[in-house]
This record gives structure tokens, C-alpha cells and sequence, in this order.
């Protein structure tokens, strides 16, 4: 079920056990794991080929921990690396300098700029700045009327951008008009192009040149594949990039693109855009697009949302609970309540390792609102005994049970199912290295 | 549209994109190099940097491995030609062509994808090439939900002098879907086709959503749609796959449309989606404007790949 890379690694290294020292031999192997995985992120084939040669120079030798196996030590060791390589926390926008502050977006076709610079608008005026946006794309048809509208939903200042205009000109004209309406944020938004046409990278240059942005920023879409190293390199090449948005993280994408642009750019990422919603907008936190990266999941995501919803001190309890009497159906009852108030289930599973992309197969072990009633009535027709340990639940019990909530056998032998399912993770989620934080339980 | 035209066009275009993989695979090939392991690899390289996805590389390159083992490959040639093939292998399937004809009313085309994959631009494209061929056409906004969608739909139905049937925003898109069907029937169109709103695959209650669309559509036309075109963007990398395998799920897709072949991007994972799904690429997108549609023929596109 977890085909990510501790799973992984974790077969290859069984072999291994006993050895103290990782030696180029033992990890050669785990190295290949790393490198699969890495490519199946759709991380660069260049990129991953230098990205092995750091991580074999730095583990190989090493004493291998004895709290550690040597898989979990590779790991710690790819993670680090990654994490080092994806750059520090996020550090926001810095529009430091001129008033009023510029930031000029750009990117290729649908990779979001439109959204993201309302966002951003959005973002912007949280902090107390005075946003004002400026359509600069007059090439797309509706491109204008699609950011008007997105600023009238906002409430913010839109450019009354001419069709027929220049781009160079309507980015002028707008911080002009910004400064006299006292707007202190112009936010650009600009045709999408493609990093090899020359005229439309061209025209960036001018209006770069043009407005002097404090901030120009490359907007990606999470999902790229091999080419966003050619993406990144010319469009900070051509332009000088200043920063890097990720969008439409909240998919099931790997998100090997955001470590190739960053090690051919050295930009960095400023902010994840995950949902179309104008509030789905994040900072950047490199450990997670890091675990992500991995195949691990977005755990960290998950827990701050569960920490925003979960009852925490209702959470530690169950989670000593857990621990003391292992995890009951009663508390699979609680879970369930509880998930259903953190959101979306398809977003929250999305972040958990392994889980995502297979949200069919698991959507049966989500209910919907009516399911999780029909849950709910099953195991209230339980007795504590029976949701205690399940185990002790015989045919008999299960008619009774059936009966009892007005479900049929099927119910419930579909129910206790996918309880055993989730007791088999919740054992293997225990077992591995990456602990559960505090507060989130696995359900 | 000549062939020789469509491959001059299509080479003209996609030379600018292939220049990269073109020129390496020239040099390793033409070199006259022995087939070696580091020539195995190089070209391995080439294909995983066209995000065809390791997997499917590695397939290739077994069978490939294989036949050198066998000295089925004297040069580095039949090497090349070996390759190709297995590529063309994987991309071939039991082709139902698309002909855009019911003899029982209007033919409808169903367009799904993800956010900015080039869905509406594609259909404006669509639009093009049908009315070239003599059909009437008319377009369905039924993407209520972006800013400004239905104004974009519209503005390329003027372009195009196509009908546009569309509701207010944020209206359901399944009551469009049924009135483009009511509308399409009264003005005796040829073809329909149905804009739909960018969704991620994983969203569940929007794959829901383009279920019921579907459903709706079935109800005023029988067996509409008639084709699902899922537009897959070739900028996208292992994540296509999944995109395909979950509309699939949602909405069995007919056909394929891979947009954006005019920039560097290889669109690879192509390949592995036909070979998996069994879903036949129907067009390619290589531009912006309504003539930048293409018809995807398999053997032709390895062939661009490798030339
Ligand atoms: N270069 C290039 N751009 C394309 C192609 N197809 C669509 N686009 C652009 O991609 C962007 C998003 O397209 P759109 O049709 O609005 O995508 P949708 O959100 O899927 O409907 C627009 O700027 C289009 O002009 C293509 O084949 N090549
Ligand atoms: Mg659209």
C-alpha cells in the first residue's frame, strides 16, 4: 500500500541488516530506489543524476545509527539534501524599495498566473497593503475580463486595461495610476508564453525594464514534467527571476519540478497555490514539498490543518488511548466525526503518504455524509465489548449488528473491513520512522 | 490539408521543441557508435527527459537489451529503428475513429481536463477544423464556474462564426449541457461540443459533477457523448497518467488531445497512457490559434520524435 520511498527502501535494506557501516556496495542499491523515485517525481534526469552523486558521497562510510536502520538512515540523509536543496522557509514577498511596489508574473499557458496574481492581491491586502492589479495579457481571449472579475469578487482595484494596448504601456500607465490612487502593491499579470518565443520574452523584458518590479515572479505549475528545467532556466535567464509560486499543489502531482527549478535557478519558491479558491494560497515550506518529493506525503500540511480543527486535548487523549488499548472501533467512530470537519476528505487524503492518487480505492473508506451516519448506527448497535475487539464480532453478532442499525450484513461486514484496513496502516504508520506528530491521528 | 503539409507544418513546428532530443539522438546515431551500454544509456536518458516515465522506458529498453543480447541489432541504425518501433508499439491500439458522424443527430463531444491544460483553446480549434470539413458546429459554455470562461468561449464563437449556448456564471453546468443538447437538436447541428470546467482528477465531488453532465446529456441525445476528448497539456510530466486513469474513471474518455507540442516539452508520457489505457491520441495542439490543431497519427509522431 505505501509504494513510497521508505517502503521501498526499507525491502532493500532487509538484506542488510548487521552491516555498521554504509559501504558504496550496500547503498548502491537503495541509491537506485532513491533515483526511481526521484525520476517518477518527474524531478530532472540531470538533476537526480547530480542530486545521487551528493548523497552517495555523503553516506557513504557513514557509521549507521543504531537507532536507525540503514534504510531510515539513507532517507535521513536524502531528506536532508533535499531539503537543503529546496531552500530555506518561505520569506514571503520583499517589496522593499520603490512605492509603489511592483510584482510582475509571468509564466508559460494555464500554469495560473491569473489566479495566483488575485491571490496574491489577496494575500497582499491581509498584510495590510493596498493591492491593485493590472491585466496585462491582451492576447488570451476574456484573459482581462477573467482578472477583472476576480478583483471585483475581491473588492480590489483592477487596471481598466485597453484591449488593444501595449502590454509595456498598460504596465506603465498602471503603477501610475497605482501611485496617484495612494495603491502601494501593482501586481502584473501577463500573457502566458512560451520560454522559446523570442518576441513574447522579448516584451517581458520591456515591461521589466519598464516598471522595475521589486519581485518577478515565475509562475509554475506543479504537475511539469522534464522541461521545467528549460522553463525555469530561460525565463530566469531572459528575465532574472526573483522568485518562484507552485501551483495546483492540491493535486496528486509529485512535484519534482519545484527541485528542478530550483537547482537550475537557485530562486526561491515564495508560495504554493493549492485550490482555486482566492484564500488557497500558502507559503512555502521545503520539508514538505521535500516529503512530498518522496512519495511521503504532505504530512506536515495535514497536521497544521488537523491542528486548526482537531480538538487537541480530545486528540492527545485518544492518541493515549491508542497507545494503551490499541486503536478501537470506537475511536474509528471519532475519527471519522472528527476528519469530517477538517475538510475536503479528497484534499486531506491527498496529504497522507501513499494515499494519494488512489483516491478511488479509498474512497470507500471514507464515507460520504450518509455512509458515516450508516457507520455511525453500526457501531452504536455494538456493544463496548464488540467495539473493543472487533475480533470477537461472529456472524451471529454481525445479523444482531445489521439488524440493530437498520444496515444489512454487508454494512457491516464492509465496515469491519475496512477497520481491519485501517488498523493494518495505523501498524505500519507506527512501525515507521516518520512518527505520527502529536495531535494527528491516523485514522 | 496535403500530408506533406501536415508533416512539413508539424516538423517546422515541433523542430524548435525537438532540437534538444533531435540533435542528441543525431550524434549518438549518426556517429556510427558501437552499441554499448553507455549508447544504451545516453539514449535511455533521452527518452526518460521526454517524460515518458521510467517504467515505460525501462520496458523498452529490456526488449531492446534483449535483441542486441541476441545480435538482432547490427548497427546503431537498426538500434534506432528497434526503438521506434517499440514506441509505435505501445501507441498503436485498436483505433475507433473518430468521424464526427451520427446518423441520428448531432454528434457530441464531451471536452474534460485539468485546470489550463488548453481545453476551450482546443475546442475553438475544433470548431476550425470541423466547419473546414463542411459540418455545422455549435459550442456548449458549460464551464460556469472560472471568471470569465463563458466570455472566452464566446469571444472564439464570434471568431469562428460558431453558436455559443451558454448560461449566467456560476449556473449548473449540467443544465447548459442540457440546453446546447435541445438547442443543437432544434437547429439540426452536425456537432456539439461541450466545454467543461478545468478540475483536478483527484476532486471528487467534480468528477461527480462531470458524471451528472454526462448523464444529462444522455437524456436529450441517446448515447451522447459521443466522444470524451481528455486534453492532456505535453508540458505535464508522470502526472498525465493519473489525470488519464481517474476522467477515465469518471467519464470513459474516448480520445486524447495533447496540447502545447510547440514548445520544448516532449509530451512522452503519451506513450505510456496509450499503451496503459488504450485511449487513442486523436489530436495535437502545437499553437494558439485555430489553425494549431493537428490529427495525431502514431508513426508520425515517433518519427518527429526522432528526426
Ligand atoms: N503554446 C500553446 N499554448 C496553448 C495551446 N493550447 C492552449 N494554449 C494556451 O494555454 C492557455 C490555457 O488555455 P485554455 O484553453 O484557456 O485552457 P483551459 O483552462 O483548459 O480551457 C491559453 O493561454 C491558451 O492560449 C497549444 O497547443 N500551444
Ligand atoms: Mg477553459
Amino acid at each position: 500500500m505505501f509504494d513510497n520511498l521508505s517502503g521501498r527502501l526499507d525491502k532493500v535494506f532487509k538484506r542488510l541488516k548487521g552491516y555498521g557501516k554504509l559501504s558504496e556496495e550496500n547503498i548502491q542499491e537503495g541509491l537506485r530506489e532513491v533515483r526511481l523515485a526521484l525520476l517518477e517525481a518527474d524531478v530532472n534526469y540531470k538533476v537526480v543524476k547530480e542530486f545521487i552523486a551528493r548523497v552517495k558521497e555523503r553516506a557513504i562510510g557513514q557509521e549507521v545509527m543504531e537507532s536507525l536502520t540503514p534504510a531510515q538512515q539513507v532517507i535521513k540523509i536524502v531528506h536532508e539534501e533535499l531539503v537543503s536543496l529546496l531552500g530555506g522557509e518561505a520569506q514571503g514577498l520583499n517589496l522593499a524599495g520603490q512605492t509603489p511596489a511592483v510584482i510582475l508574473l509571468a509564466g508559460l499557458q494555464g500554469s495560473g498566473k491569473t489566479t495566483t496574481a488575485a491571490k496574491l492581491a489577496r494575500w497582499l491586502r491581509s498584510k495590510g497593503r493596498r493591492p491593485y492589479l493590472v491585466p496585462a495579457d491582451v492576447y488570451r481571449p476574456a484573459a482581462i475580463e477573467q482578472l477583472t472579475t476576480l478583483g471585483k469578487q475581491l473588492d480590489i482595484d483592477t487596471h481598466p486595461t485597453e484591449p488593444g494596448a501595449r502590454p509595456v504601456d498598460i504596465a506603465r500607465q498602471a503603477v501610475g495610476k497605482a501611485s496617484m490612487a495612494g495603491l502601494d502593491t501593482v501586481i502584473i499579470d501577463t500573457a502566458g508564453r512560451l520560454h522559446i518565443d523570442e518576441a513574447l520574452m522579448q516584451e517581458l523584458k520591456e515591461i521589466k525594464e519598464a516598471v522595475k518590479p521589486q519581485e518577478t515572479i515565475l509562475v509554475a505549475d506543479s504537475m511539469t514534467g522534464q522541461d521545467a528545467v528549460n522553463i525555469a532556466k530561460s525565463f530566469d535567464g531572459e528575465l532574472g527571476i526573483t522568485g518562484v509560486v507552485l501551483t495546483k499543489v492540491e493535486g496528486d502531482a509529485r512535484g519534482g519540478a519545484a527541485l528542478s527549478i530550483r537547482s537550475v535557478t537557485g530562486k526561491p519558491i515564495k508560495f504554493i497555490g493549492t485550490g482555486e479558491k482566492l484564500d488557497a494560497l500558502e507559503l512555502y515550506h521545503p520539508d514538505r514539498v521535500a516529503n512530498r518529493i518522496l512519495g511521503m506525503g504532505d504530512m506536515l500540511s495535514l497536521i497544521e490543518k488537523a491542528q486548526d480543527t482537531i480538538d487537541k486535548k480530545r486528540a492527545l487523549e485518544l492518541q493515549k488511548k491508542i497507545k494503551k488499548d490499541g486503536f478501537t472501533l470506537e475511536d474509528f467512530r471519532d475519527q471519522l466525526r472528527q476528519l469530517r470537519k477538517m475538510g475536503s476528505l479528497e484534499q486531506i487524503i491527498s496529504m497522507i503518504p501513499g494515499l494519494a492518487g488512489k483516491m478511488k480505492q479509498f474512497k470507500h473508506m471514507m464515507p460520504d455524509e450518509r455512509e458515516l451516519k450508516r457507520t455511525e448506527a453500526i457501531i452504536d448497535s455494538m456493544t463496548l465489548e464488540e467495539r473493543r475487539n472487533y475480533a470477537i464480532i461472529n456472524a451471529s453478532r454481525r445479523k444482531r449488528i445489521a439488524k440493530g442499525s437498520g444496515t444489512t450484513i454487508q454494512d457491516v461486514n464492509q465496515l469491519l473491513k475496512n477497520y481491519a484496513q485501517m488498523q493494518k496502516m495505523l501498524k505500519k504508520m507506527r512501525k515507521s520512522k516518520f512518527k505520527l506528530p502529536k495531535g494527528l491521528m491516523p485514522f | 490539408m496535403g500530408k506533406t503539409n501536415f508533416f512539413s507544418r508539424l516538423k517546422e513546428k515541433m523542430n524548435k521543441t525537438r532540437q534538444g532530443f533531435v540533435r542528441q539522438m543525431d550524434e549518438l546515431l549518426l556517429g556510427k557508435r558501437k552499441i554499448d551500454e553507455e549508447l544504451l544509456e545516453e539514449l535511455e536518458e533521452i527518452l526518460v527527459m521526454s517524460d515518458m516515465g521510467v517504467a515505460t522506458v525501462e520496458e523498452i529498453f529490456d526488449e531492446v537489451r534483449n535483441k542486441v543480447k541476441r545480435h538482432e541489432l547490427q548497427d546503431t541504425e537498426a538500434l534506432k529503428d528497434a526503438i521506434k518501433a517499440l514506441i509505435q508499439e505501445k501507441l498503436s491500439q485498436p483505433s475507433t475513429e473518430l468521424t464526427f458522424e451520427n446518423p441520428e443527430g448531432p454528434f457530441v463531444v464531451l471536452v474534460v481536463g485539468v485546470n489550463g491544460v488548453g481545453k476551450t483553446t482546443t475546442i475553438a480549434k475544433l470548431a476550425h477544423f470541423l466547419k473546414a470539413k463542411g459540418k455545422k458546429v455549435m459550442l456548449v459554455a458549460a464551464d460556469t464556474f472560472r471568471a470569465a470562461a463563458i466570455d472566452q468561449l464566446e469571444i472564439w464563437g464570434k471568431r469562428l462564426d460558431v453558436p455559443v449556448i451558454k448560461h449566467n456564471p456560476n449556473s449548473d453546468p449540467s443544465a447548459v449541457a442540457y440546453d446546447g443538447m435541445e438547442a443543437a437538436l432544434k437547429r439540426d447541428i452536425d456537432v456539439v461540443i461541450v466545454d467543461t470546467a478545468g478540475r483536478l482528477h483527484t476532486k471528487v465531488n467534480l468528477m461527480e459533477e462531470l458524471k451528472k453532465i454526462r448523464r444529462v446529456m444522455s437524456k436529450k441525445i441517446p448515447n451522447a457523448p459521443h466522444e470524451v476528448l481528455l486534453v492532456l497539456d505535453a508540458t505535464t510530466g508522470q502526472n498525465a497518467l493519473s489525470q488519464a486513469k481517474l476522467f477515465n474513471e469518471a467519464t470513459p474518455v474516448t480520445g486524447i488531445a495533447l496540447t502545447k507540442l510547440d514548445g520544448t516539452a516532449k509530451g512522452g508520457i503519451v506513450v505510456s497512457i496509450v499503451n496503459e489505457l488504450q485511449i487513442p491520441v486523436r489530436f495535437i495542439g502545437i499553437g494558439e490559434k485555430m489553425e494549431d490543431l493537428r490529427p495525431f497519427d502514431p508513426s508520425e509522431f515517433v518519427e518527429a520524435l526522432f528526426e
